[in-house]
């Protein structure tokens, strides 16, 4: 992959570093869409009740590990892809959000279990979790980081 | 204009794409902007404010969701390449993160076995009928894979994302405030706890925060993903 140069060539001018990114972009973000075909296909012929964009996530986890292994340079145009997605994520959220619109009868009508419920399992799972983590950190004699 | 030339563009903004994908933007870059001017304050999450904007919008025009969706849909597929691009910053932290993934997969399992049976027997005892105790209990699971989890279980799926959303904007806006008030400083445990709560949306919290944070709480959200499809047709049969 030719754009880890980027860097290091000389003061290109303006335009041309716009396309170049704009280039990174486009490739980075085919390279996601790929992994997550990958992802997609897999889970369908072996028939695994996980979705398509995990496995791809993980099929490109290993494949980044791999590069590393070898000592090729790393993938600056997925990096570029990922960060521009990653930085604006809460975004991708809110198409689904909107969607509470067509429960507001249920809602309604169940709103004390469920409020209750899920504030309730909402304190439990985060206290839990970071009370047992700190346990199971302390108990392995791990160093608690920051 | 005449009446007429105006329900004829009323009937085109309704029905063509452009107007929903155009106000989810709209409306998210408006939440942003309230996130920076207020300091990133918890409370101001962008995904909470963006849906009260265009749910107010979509209630005074008496527009139907599909309608918006039409055009929403195009932001909402994102999602599938954005979960593949989490390996980015997974790949960048995991030779940090190695000697914690023993505890880190022991609590993450720990705390969806306590919030699953919590879920469960609070909202029975409540009154809330089987459906919605099903599509509750998948609370924790990024929405895609939670709508899978809730029909192999008996949920509502539509109605799951509700309750993942819910989960995912309560996480968001108190998660830490909640943990810190408890003496938990360390910021790793807190993003882990917020990844393995709310998931997808705690883990945008916490890469607003650093990307560190992010990477920290996108492992316990992947971890949270593979357990909770795998523990959840299991545990809810359980009580």
């Amino acid at each position: 992959m030719p754009e880890k140069q980027n860097h290091h060539d000389l003061q290109p001018s303006n335009s041309q570093q716009l396309e170049k990114a704009g280039l990174a972009f486009l490739v980075g973000f085919t390279t996601l869409l790929c992994f997550q075909l990958l992802g997609e296909v897999s889970v369908r012929l072996i028939n695994i009740p996980v979705p398509g964009p995990v496995i791809g996530l993980i099929m490109l986890l290993v494949c980044l590990f791999v590069r590393q292994k070898r000592g090729a340079p790393e993938l600056g145009s997925v990096i570029s892809a990922s960060s521009t997605l990653l930085t604006h994520l809460s975004l991708l959220f809110v198409p689904a959000s909107v969607g509470v619109i067509t429960h507001l009868q249920t809602l309604s009508e169940q709103w004390q279990p469920i409020a209750v419920s899920l504030l309730a399992a909402s304190i439990v799972t985060l206290t839990v979790t970071a009370f047992s983590l700190k346990c199971f950190i302390f108990m392995m004699k791990k160093k608690l980081p920051e | 204009m005449q009446q007429a030339d105006l329900d004829i563009l009323w009937v085109y903004l309704t029905t063509s794409p452009l107007a929903g994908l155009t106000i989810t933007l709209l409306a998210y870059l408006f939440a942003y902007w309230v996130q920076v001017k207020s300091n990133a304050h918890p409370l101001a999450n962008t995904v909470l404010i963006s849906a009260i904007v265009i749910v107010i919008a979509l209630l005074l025009t008496d527009t139907s969701y599909q309608d918006y969706f039409e055009g929403a849909q195009f932001i909402h597929f994102l999602l599938g390449p954005a979960t593949v691009a989490l390996a980015i910053p997974l790949y960048r932290q995991l030779a940090d993160m190695r000697q914690y993934l023993l505890p880190v997969f022991l609590s993450v399992m720990v705390g969806i076995v306590a919030g699953t049976l919590t879920i469960i027997l609070i909202s029975r005892e409540l009154g809330a009928d089987l459906a919605t105790q099903m599509s509750l209990s998948v609370r924790s699971v990024t929405a895609p894979v939670a709508m899978g989890i809730a029909e192999q279980i008996g949920g509502i799926a539509s109605l799951s994302v509700v309750m993942v959303l819910i989960t995912g904007v309560f996480g968001a806006v108190f998660g830490g405030k909640i943990l810190r008030l408890l003496g938990i400083q360390s910021d790793m445990v807190i993003a882990i706890a917020m990844g393995n709560n709310s998931h997808g949306i705690g883990t945008a919290r916490a890469f607003t925060i650093n990307q560190r944070k992010g990477a920290y709480a996108a492992l316990a959200m992947a971890l949270a993903v593979v357990l909770n499809a795998l523990l959840l047709p299991w545990l809810v049969t359980l009580v």
